[in-house]
């Protein structure tokens, strides 16, 4: 069993990170489409489409943050430094629209909602924004001196995790759309189905350019990716992605209500599966691996044994609370 | 620039744990004894059927929608600060106070996040049974939160149950001795009588600013009365439990106890002071006003014994700050006394009948409504600042514990934090206080919404079933009308 405790774990917290991104990304996305959508009615109803659920969602960042500090601590010692400024970035966006979400309903007059509905839109761009960057820096590679970060306070900042995070507004955006494809209807959801065709040509362009770019600029993904045999292993997950392109627009086409989601979850997942078959079997590139990182087994078993029970606990009941809510969102009626 | 220094990377770091972490401290503060008093009111509306009670569980869940969406993202922040500036701290403490980390995420985060959402939405949905469960169970996701996280801070301040690696790191060897260690229980239930008390103040508070404009309104009454309640019995209790958390800190921690006292010598018959100016590089304590063998008395329940002052210990291990934790600990006390002063005048004034009558009591109250968040975050202060110079009492310093992150980054951050938190902390405060100036009234109405009138035709079920809804109203006001 011991040996296996590190990956087990790596595994569980690369679930909780996925979990993270679809789930906290749907409802970033529904701020990120903000301004492409008028109307105060549409907008009531976007934000009433997330509201019960976005703070469920947003825990998934925390178990990613504590999870790591609890069985990879080298890890988070090491990535938390490395992506100071990103992260912190991203959590000062994530507190202006954690907050904004409760008092835009709240507000007093039409101008206070307007500061608050900025606040939410500009969070919800920075945070996407931001954690894509911070995903850039941790694939570009971090540098590690003995057991601490060894690099500057702008290592972070390249062409690339500039793309990365241009890419995940895109791909966020794109769930968002999806999500809301999903939970509405009429003239609200004819325009985010035509946003959802636009996001999805973009967030593809992205993830051929952020692969592009990964080949060209590392020789050991270029090993991976295009020598035999291991290419013709991992050519799966681009021909997937193709017949999942493909399956997504004739959805989006037929007027489909929950496929497109589904398709979008897809492009995150074989994404995510990409990237983790680039960097395995490293929890930090390019040199601390999964098992250098690792806490004592002693503390991984304890994490795991209770882990084990509430992690099913919790997808029963969050996905008893998403039944709660399930259903379409109505103009001027909001959740009750 | 001779005489002027900039501030070290440590100093910064120091300052931006500090700034976050009493920020996000007054939200939980409040937030834990708030749940548990909603569930009450919730239980005490379903077994009674009064209205009063769920206009009064109205009010609240309103005011807790806000206060705990506040919490929740100054909390997602905590959970990267031991990260972004106290690597080295996570790197060799991680595989011991992570996992607590872990467990309050999962046992308490997902619980509460999750059926939050149905306490704020779902009573129409779910009925009221199921949403009384809700209910109760956000209460409990923050009792066991508290759990987790005090007993990761409790481990800092009296470690148990490890050994330490030949390259300094903090390996577990007992989960229920690192998990119970000797202080733990102490601020355990130090810290949730402490949130029940700071609840009690506001609802207190809030209760007897509306019953001075109205003092027949049942809601007030209810609010007021429940509050003074919680004074007049957690307020003494408090008290015997800070003494207890004391005689530990004492036996554990005796530089944090000699600091709190101001107390520099060793003495038999040590006395307590009331004032004083504590002067570390003198080694004595100015003006000092004290009360002769009081110290000796609760730290040891013997007037006679001797406490050790802070010259007992070798000079690199008194608290960085002397003052800071002598004057917090003295904050902390003086309002610890005047909350058992208005708890127990509220029984008298209620034997007499007057409670609802008089108003010099309600302004007193009313300006004791924000005294919890002062003691709380003065008690923190006192016991984190007299932790100092250690993260990990006696075995990690401080100045050992900080990441590799350069000062301009985390000034830079710390303005950014300080910037933010007083944006947007301090109008969601603002906010919270307009919410307390509403009059809780029947049928409570919730703030003005978007569409004064409903969209016709969408469903008829209000009309019929004499449910009561606004349009997008979040609050609970619109869950369920009491009076069909």
């Amino acid at each position: 069993m011991t040996p296996y405790l590190p990956l087990i774990w790596a595994l569980l917290i690369a679930v909780a990170v996925f979990a993270y991104v679809v789930l906290d990304g749907f409802d970033l996305g529904v701020g990120i489409l903000f301004p492409a959508v008028r109307g105060h009615d549409e907008h009531n109803v976007m934000v009433n489409a997330v509201a019960p659920v976005w703070d469920g969602n947003e825990t998934w960042l925390v178990l990613g943050g504590g999870g790591l500090f609890a069985v990879f601590p080298l890890a988070y010692a090491i990535l938390l430094p490395a992506l100071y400024m990103p992260l912190t970035i991203m959590l000062l966006a994530l507190t202006f629209r954690g907050v904004a979400f409760e008092m835009r309903f709240r507000a007093r007059h039409d101008r206070e909602q307007r500061r608050w509905d900025r606040s939410f839109v500009g969070g919800s761009y920075v945070a996407t924004f931001c954690q894509g960057v911070a995903l850039g820096a941790f694939v570009q590679g971090v540098k590690v001196s003995g057991r601490a970060y060894g690099g500057g306070w702008w290592d972070w900042l390249t062409p690339f995790s500039l793309m990365t995070g241009v890419g995940l507004v895109c791909g966020y955006g794109l769930l968002g759309a999806c999500w809301l494809i999903w939970k509405t209807e009429g003239e609200l959801q004819r325009r985010v189905r035509h946003l959802a065709g636009g996001l999805a040509w973009a967030t593809l362009a992205f993830i051929g350019a952020v692969s592009l770019a990964m080949i060209v600029l590392s020789p050991a993904f270029r090993a991976r990716w295009l020598t035999l045999p291991t290419a013709l292993e991992v050519a799966v997950v681009p021909i997937m992605l193709l017949g999942l392109t493909v399956l997504f627009f004739s959805a989006l086409r037929r007027g489909r209500e929950i496929a497109p989601f589904l398709c979008a979850l897809g492009f995150f997942l074989l994404t995510y599966v990409g990237l983790g078959l680039s960097v395995w079997p490293m929890m930090v590139p390019p040199s601390i691996t999964i098992q250098a990182a690792a806490a004592p087994p002693a503390s991984q078993a304890f994490l795991l044994w209770g882990a084990s029970v509430l992690i099913p606990v919790v997808l029963i009941y969050t996905g008893y609370v998403y039944w709660l809510f399930r259903g379409k969102v109505k103009i001027g009626v909001g959740y009750h | 620039m001779a005489g002027l220094h900039l501030p070290s990377a440590l100093d910064l770091a120091r300052s931006q744990f500090a700034f976050v972490v009493v920020w996000h401290f007054l939200y939980p503060a409040f937030t834990i004894g708030l749940a548990s008093f909603l569930a009450v009111l919730e239980g005490c509306w379903l077994a009674t059927k009064r209205a009063v009670f769920l206009d009064t569980f109205q009010y609240w869940l309103r005011i807790f929608a806000v206060v705990f969406a506040m919490g929740v993202v100054s909390g997602v922040v905590m959970s990267y600060q031991f990260g972004t500036n106290w690597s080295v701290f996570s790197d060799k403490v991680g595989p011991v106070i992570g996992p607590f980390l872990g467990y309050e995420v999962l046992t308490a985060f997902f619980l509460e996040a999750g059926f939050l959402g149905v306490m704020l939405f779902g009573l129409k949905r779910v009925g009221p049974k199921l949403h009384f469960m809700a209910t109760c169970l956000v209460a409990v996701g923050t009792l066991i939160s508290t759990f987790w996280i005090l007993a990761a801070n409790s481990w800092m301040q009296t470690p148990a149950g490890f050994v330490i690696t030949a390259d300094g790191r903090f390996f577990p060897t007992s989960w229920m001795k690192a998990l119970f260690n000797p202080s733990f229980p102490y601020r355990y239930m130090h810290t949730i009588v402490a949130a029940y008390l700071t609840t009690a103040m506001v609802v207190g508070g809030v209760g007897a600013f509306h019953l001075l404009k109205d003092k027949a309104n049942p809601r007030a009454r209810l609010m007021f009365s429940m509050a003074m309640w919680m004074a007049a019995i957690l307020g003494p209790v408090q008290i015997g439990l800070g003494d207890l958390h004391g005689v530990n800190s004492y036996h554990y921690q005796p530089q944090k106890v000699a600091a709190m006292e101001g107390q520099f010598e060793t003495e038999q018959g040590a006395r307590s002071l009331i004032f004083g100016w504590p002067d570390a590089n003198a080694g004595v304590t100015r003006f000092a006003l004290g009360i002769p063998k009081l110290a000796s008395l609760y730290l040891t329940h013997d007037p006679n014994a001797v406490v050790k002052g802070l010259k007992a210990f070798p000079r690199d291990t008194w608290p960085t700050n002397i003052p800071l934790v002598f004057f917090a600990f003295r904050t902390m006390v003086g309002l610890g006394i005047l909350i058992v002063l208005l708890g127990w005048t509220s029984l008298f004034l209620r034997w007499r009948g007057r409670l609802y009558d008089s108003r010099l009591f309600q302004r007193f109250a009313v300006a004791m409504g924000p005294a919890g968040f002062v003691a709380v975050t003065a008690g923190w202060i006192t016991t984190e600042a007299g932790r100092q110079p250690y993260t990990v009492y006696g075995l990690l310093r401080t100045a050992d514990s900080v990441g590799p992150v350069a000062a301009p980054a985390v000034a830079a951050s710390l303005l950014a934090f300080v910037v933010v938190y007083t944006a947007v902390f301090g109008s969601g405060m603002a906010f919270t206080a307009h919410l307390f100036s509403q009059t809780p009234g029947p049928h409570d109405p919730g703030p003005p919404t978007d569409q004064p009138v409903r969209t016709a035709g969408i469903t008829a079920a209000p009309a019929v079933s004499g449910l009561q809804e606004r349009s997008d109203d979040r609050s609970g006001a619109r869950m369920l009308d009491p009076h069909p």
